[in-house]
């Protein structure tokens, strides 16, 4: 019978509580008071001996706990110090990660352009449905023109009106000294930041609205280009949307980027991670590209506000040029920024 | 259902196992009115603050009117930045509470119970977007939290947090717990002795269990409980008849926890 003999031993010595609770509270009170110094200022970085008794003090509460629970039941001591574990716990196995400091320059010259073209498919896939859309919206107007004002939504009812005669009233108008820009400006970027967050996202449904979103938007300005163009005013619809539409829509098309990319994320192909793991993985891609697509966004809207929207003839050279000069700019930054010289094999050896 | 909680189960690398409730549907549904409560008075007054810029330099001649202009567009991109960034930057910097949520004392945290990253506290805003669909009615979200098993809304499921209850239990004092008056069975040592070599850990843990949950339990449970657990030692003590005389069930029980847990000799 030893073997019976040491369990009521070591029962008799945890069965002890009183003395137990008597011995330990002055360690949980300290690693108590030590969270709470951590609690009131989270900022704070303890100095190295403070963490290494924090450090003591979490592995002897955690051993209390486990001797709490293996030999007595008593409720309310365990919850306190499953309360108190939790919390260091908590705070011990905090990110490191995330403590390297944010480098705005290598973020742009580095981070996004590398992250973009890691995810070069989803673009694609993203700009695909897009133009799939707007070919669906141009064919549509083709076959019958009176679905115009079937695809034009409310807000931009202004397009109902015939281009020729919008493009007439508009060369005529003058310079408005940035009346309402301000006002106009801000809400395009807020608009379509929204529009392009949403579009990613929509991407945790299997990435079927989000493809529906695209391909919707693509409609639109399919109908548009299809309008404009058949009425002979390609030169005011280049000289209106290249301007901002060159930093827009690929902005626009990051979004379903980053949506394809949460899609492909909840399909797990390939992988036999959890979803929590799928997530974690892909988590700072995903802000990359929506955060890279904001700053697009908000130059879009200062220059749809304040350019795009000033029509006189004389400009259009210059605002197809500028409109030009982004969008190339933007694909060589995006395709080349941030890469790595190969080395060769010479170098390598 | 609104109102009952699951708890999330963490086992730490040291072997720990501990339990952090999370926090119930309703009290998320409080704590987001109180947010949204907040967000509003910020974005009035940011309003009004513009607006008193607005007045005091519109009379400015030629600028005056771009400066009201310019007001206009701050106003709107404060109040899609107040919205967009309130839940990020009291969620960061209070590691996890927003207002609402240090009201009703819930915390965001990492789902595996550790401490939340700024990248997750960004997501899991980011996709709020999602979850108020359709308009701010919050239904994709609502629906997700129900269907979950940790209530988590979309946002929470992409950045890998949930939302918990901050539990601040009262320091334990033991002493409270057992028997209120004089325990007869300490005149008997020799019998205490032997019903401590008697009673096996698993029994004295239920003992005690039904002592400190008495409170919990229906009054006609309770009387039952003790009766059986009453029965029970009995079978097991040698006490005599002179100081077992007189005490209930309950009262019996109180005072074996007291023999089994205080008065052991380590």
């Amino acid at each position: 019978m030893p073997e019976k003999e040491d369990v009521i031993i070591v029962s008799l010595v945890i069965l002890d509580l009183d003395k137990f609770i008597a011995k330990e509270r002055p360690y949980w009170d300290e690693l108590r008071e030590l969270l709470r110094l951590q609690s009131d200022d989270p900022s704070r970085r303890p100095p190295l001996q403070e963490a290494q008794r924090f450090y003591y003090l979490y592995q002897r509460t955690s051993a209390d706990l486990v001797k709490l629970k293996t030999f007595a039941g008593e409720v309310e001591t365990t919850r306190f110090l499953e309360n108190l574990v939790a919390r260091a716990y908590s705070f011990l196995h905090a990110d490191g990660g995330e403590s390297v400091p944010f480098r705005p320059w290598h973020w742009l010259t580095r981070t996004f352009p590398s992250t973009f073209r890691r995810h070069w498919i989803a673009f694609a896939l993203s700009i695909g449905t897009f133009f799939v859309g707007a070919g669906f919206g141009a064919a549509a107007l083709a076959i019958n023109y009176d679905l115009k004002a079937d695809f034009i939504p409310p807000q931009f009812s202004h397009l109902n009106e015939k281009p020729s005669k919008r493009v007439e009233r508009e060369e005529k108008q003058d310079f408005d000294s940035f009346q309402g820009r301000h006002q106009f400006s801000a809400q395009l970027m807020t608009h379509n930041t929204k529009v392009t967050i949403l579009t990613m996202v929509t991407g945790f449904f299997y990435g079927i609205l989000t493809i529906v979103l695209l391909f919707y938007n693509g409609t639109l300005i399919g109908v548009v280009m299809f309008d404009y163009i058949t009425d002979g005013q390609g030169l005011f619809l280049t000289a209106w949307l290249l301007p901002h539409g060159s930093f827009e829509l690929p902005a626009i098309f990051m979004g379903g980027q980053a949506g394809l990319v949460i899609a492909r994320t909840m399909f797990g192909w390939g992988t036999n991670l959890k979803l929590r793991q799928r997530f974690a993985r892909v988590r700072g891609d995903l802000l990359t590209l929506i955060s890279g697509a904001a700053l697009l966004l908000i130059w879009a809207g200062i220059v749809e506000s304040f350019l795009s929207q000033y029509h006189a003839p004389q400009f259009y050279p210059w605002k197809i040029g500028l409109g030009a000069i982004q969008l190339i700019g933007l694909i060589v930054y995006l395709a080349f920024c941030g890469r790595r010289k190969k080395r060769n094999a010479t170098e390598e050896a | 259902m609104l109102g009952e909680t699951t708890s999330l189960e963490i086992r730490t690398p040291e072997g720990v196992g501990f339990q952090i409730p999370v926090a119930s549907p309703f009290s998320r549904c409080l704590a987001l009115a109180i947010d949204y409560a907040v967000v509003v008075a910020l974005t009035l007054i940011t309003t009004q603050v513009i607006r008193i810029f607005q007045t005091s330099l519109s009379a400015i001649p030629i600028v005056g009117e771009i400066i009201v202009d310019f007001g206009y567009g701050a106003t709107i991109l404060l109040q899609f930045l107040i919205f967009t960034f309130y839940g990020m930057i009291t969620e960061w910097l209070w590691s996890g509470q927003t207002v609402g949520k240090r009201i009703f004392r819930l915390r965001v945290i990492d789902e595996r119970g550790l401490s939340l990253g700024l990248k997750q506290v960004v997501i899991r805003n980011l996709f709020r977007v999602l979850d108020i669909l359709p308009s701010t009615f919050y239904l994709i979200g609502s629906i997700s939290c129900l269907v979950t098993r940790h209530c988590q809304r979309i946002g929470d499921i992409a950045a890998g947090t949930l939302v918990v209850r901050e539990v601040t239990p009262s320091a334990p004092s033991f002493g409270e717990l057992l028997a209120t008056g004089e325990n007869s069975f300490a005149t008997q040592p020799h019998l205490e002795a032997r019903l401590r070599q008697r009673v096996s850990p698993e029994e004295a843990r239920i003992a005690l269990d039904a002592v400190t949950r008495r409170n919990e339990l229906d009054p006609d449970c309770r009387l039952r409980l003790f009766q059986k657990l009453a029965d029970h030692f009995r079978s097991l003590s040698d006490f005599p008849d002179e100081i077992t005389v007189g005490l209930s069930d309950e009262q019996y029980i109180r005072n074996v926890v007291d023999t089994l847990f205080r008065r052991a000799s380590v």
